[in-house]
């Protein structure tokens, strides 16, 4: 077994009993980049020099008899939404293709302090708006389990960085399902935790009451290990949560007795792809074969999730993306006659269709004569929506569903049809809206596409997130890897 | 019809967002398909239901008064398209 197909325990293990040092790992990591990265096209800045430095300083660490942490020298990739000092940060957008942040997030700056080796930033959709990867304006990343087809989004490149070996872990953001639908159509472990639990300073902002971030990683415990250290209060995010830090490790019990799992018939409805649908299936009654309590339950409200959503989210982005107007970084054209002309130039030449769609979208949302009966009223969904999990959460203590309607689509096959487009993420929507935490684990295939289970939880539960997680893995065994 | 060219026209100016004919007819039915689906909303009853625009309830966030560490000029500047004398230059407005 090669060092880039280990997962972050495995590693850590062999670098405490010095068998491996740092060096060795970002070497195997980037002779895998250069074998397959023309193929899969996950990143957008791959930042060689630097990783082999902080590769260097963990092997020093370790020479010197330091204690290292369980993300030491592990290669990690971060998606190019996220603010990266002196490296070029550009969401996906020509708008901000020269901007170079002077600061950090403070989620890579956490893994950071634990001495991760960055290995790059990633591609993903424009201001991470969509679910294929299609609207970054660089390229387009290409599934590695076939490379016709797209990786989802809008964390496309690093969901496929990482099932293609190219990184050990990575870090998305989840708004509607930007995390967990590319997780399971690359067939990787891909969480979004409680909203607030993950710091946003740095992470530019699409959907602020939306917005979260979280890994991707090769299976649940490493899941477990990048959260122990990704969380925490942060004083730059107003709506940072104070919590005690759990050990998310200390969650993985195997065992699943007297969990009570519900399946919300609304997210196995009509759109789910039958094939998809009895895979998911079946990986549901292998947790009621193990203990688990399993019932079909209903949230009635969820069918108005992806409505409320395509209101909600686009409002805040075109507030959010009012930024972005050539003054302070980013693209300015070079000929403005005036401040206006500068302005809707800038943004016209600087943003793709997808980003204009939602701006337009949003702006209309918020518009004198549309407030109320859009926007005010999506705001009132979301209420119903969260009573509904509320009330469902009374009852169990996780729920399941599909995580993507359908197996990853072909390139270029949904990018005419944004309302189709938007239907890849029918059943994440809710847990953003509710601001819960949702994890999609590999539960099987169709035709050679990896096919994810959806697991959420209440608010702040985690830990019961993981375990079950954890058990379903256990359980089904899966090792399927793509054939690059 | 949920919006038409003209109102396209109308947001696509509140956005700032200089569009061709072309890209007005395409957004025009783009958009009004998406908010034919959006507006599924209004089937449902939300008389008496507070919004949300929070899932957590986190309020009035304080902090202490203090000084603390911030950008120097030269590096708040570092990314503008166009700058002078510690400023962001803008094409003339008056």
């Amino acid at each position: 077994m090669e060092l880039y197909q280990m997962t972050i325990h495995e590693l850590h293990e062999k670098l405490v009993a010095k068998e491996i040092s740092a060096k060795e790992i970002t070497e195997s990591v980037f002779s895998r980049i250069d074998k397959v990265e023309d193929k899969v096209k996950a990143y957008l800045l791959i930042t060689r020099d630097t990783a082999f430095e902080q590769a260097k300083d963990i092997d020093e660490k370790i020479a010197a008899g330091e204690k290292i942490s369980p993300l030491a020298g592990i290669p990690a990739a971060i998606k190019d939404v996220m603010c990266t000092r002196g490296v070029r940060t550009t969401c996906g957008s020509k708008i901000l293709e020269n901007y170079v942040p002077v600061y950090t997030s403070t989620a890579v700056e956490n893994l950071l302090r634990e001495g991760i080796v960055m290995t790059g930033k990633t591609n993903m959709d424009e201001f991470a708006m969509g679910s294929s990867n299609e609207n970054s304006r660089f390229f387009p990343t290409h599934n590695p389990w076939d490379l016709e087809r797209v990786p989802g989004g809008s964390s496309g490149g690093s969901a496929a960085a990482v099932a293609a070996d190219e990184a050990i872990f990575s870090l998305g953001s989840d708004t509607g399902g930007s995390i967990r639908q590319p997780a399971a159509l690359c067939g990787v472990v891909g969480m979004k935790p409680t909203y607030g639990l993950v710091s946003r300073y740095g992470l530019i902002a699409f959907a602020s009451s939306l917005d979260q971030i979280g890994p991707f990683t090769k299976d649940v415990t490493d899941c477990a290990i990048v959260l122990n250290y990704l969380i925490g209060h942060d004083p730059m995010d107003s709506t940072s949560v104070k919590i005690d830090k759990p050990d998310y490790t200390k969650a993985l019990v195997g065992d699943l007795k007297g969990i009570r799992i519900g399946v919300p018939k609304e997210l196995m409805a009509e759109g789910i792809d039958s094939q998809v649908k009895s895979v998911v299936e079946n990986a549901i009654r292998i947790l009621a074969e193990n203990g688990a309590l399993v019932a079909e339950t209903s949230l009635p409200n969820l069918a108005y999730a992806l409505s409320a959503y395509y209101i909600i989210a686009p409002a805040e982005a075109s507030s959010n993306l009012a930024r972005f107007d050539g003054v302070r970084y980013g693209y300015r054209v070079p000929d403005a006659e005036d401040l206006m002309d500068m302005y809707m130039r800038t943004r016209a030449e600087g943003f793709g269709d997808e980003v204009k769609r939602r701006i337009m979208l949003g702006t209309y949302a918020l518009s004198a004569g549309y407030y109320e009966a859009y926007y005010g009223r999506a705001q009132k969904v979301r209420t119903l929506i969260i009573n509904d999990f509320n009330r469902a959460f009374d009852e169990f203590d996780v729920l399941v569903s599909p995580t993507s309607p359908t197996t990853a689509f072909k390139i270029g096959e949904r990018i005419a049809d944004p309302l189709q487009m938007y239907l890849s993420d029918i059943c994440t929507i809710p847990v953003n809206l509710a601001g819960i935490p949702g994890i999609s684990v590999p539960c099987g295939m169709v035709d050679g596409l990896p096919v994810g289970l959806q697991i959420i939880g209440k608010s702040l539960g985690e830990e019961m997130v993981l375990r079950v997680a954890y058990n379903f893995e256990q359980l089904f065994g899966w090792k399927e890897k793509p054939n690059l | 019809m949920a919006i038409s060219e003209k109102d396209v026209k109308h947001v696509a100016w509140l956005a700032r967002l200089a569009l061709t004919d072309e890209e007005v007819q395409k957004f025009t039915q783009q958009l009004d398909v998406i908010l034919e689906h959006a507006g599924k909303i209004a089937e449902l009853d939300v008389e008496n239901v507070p919004p949300t625009s929070h899932a957590i309830p986190i309020r009035n966030v304080f902090r202490e008064d203090e000084v603390g560490v911030c950008l120097a000029p030269e590096e708040a500047l570092l990314n503008a398209p166009k700058k002078e004398n510690q400023s962001f230059v803008v094409p003339r407005i008056v």
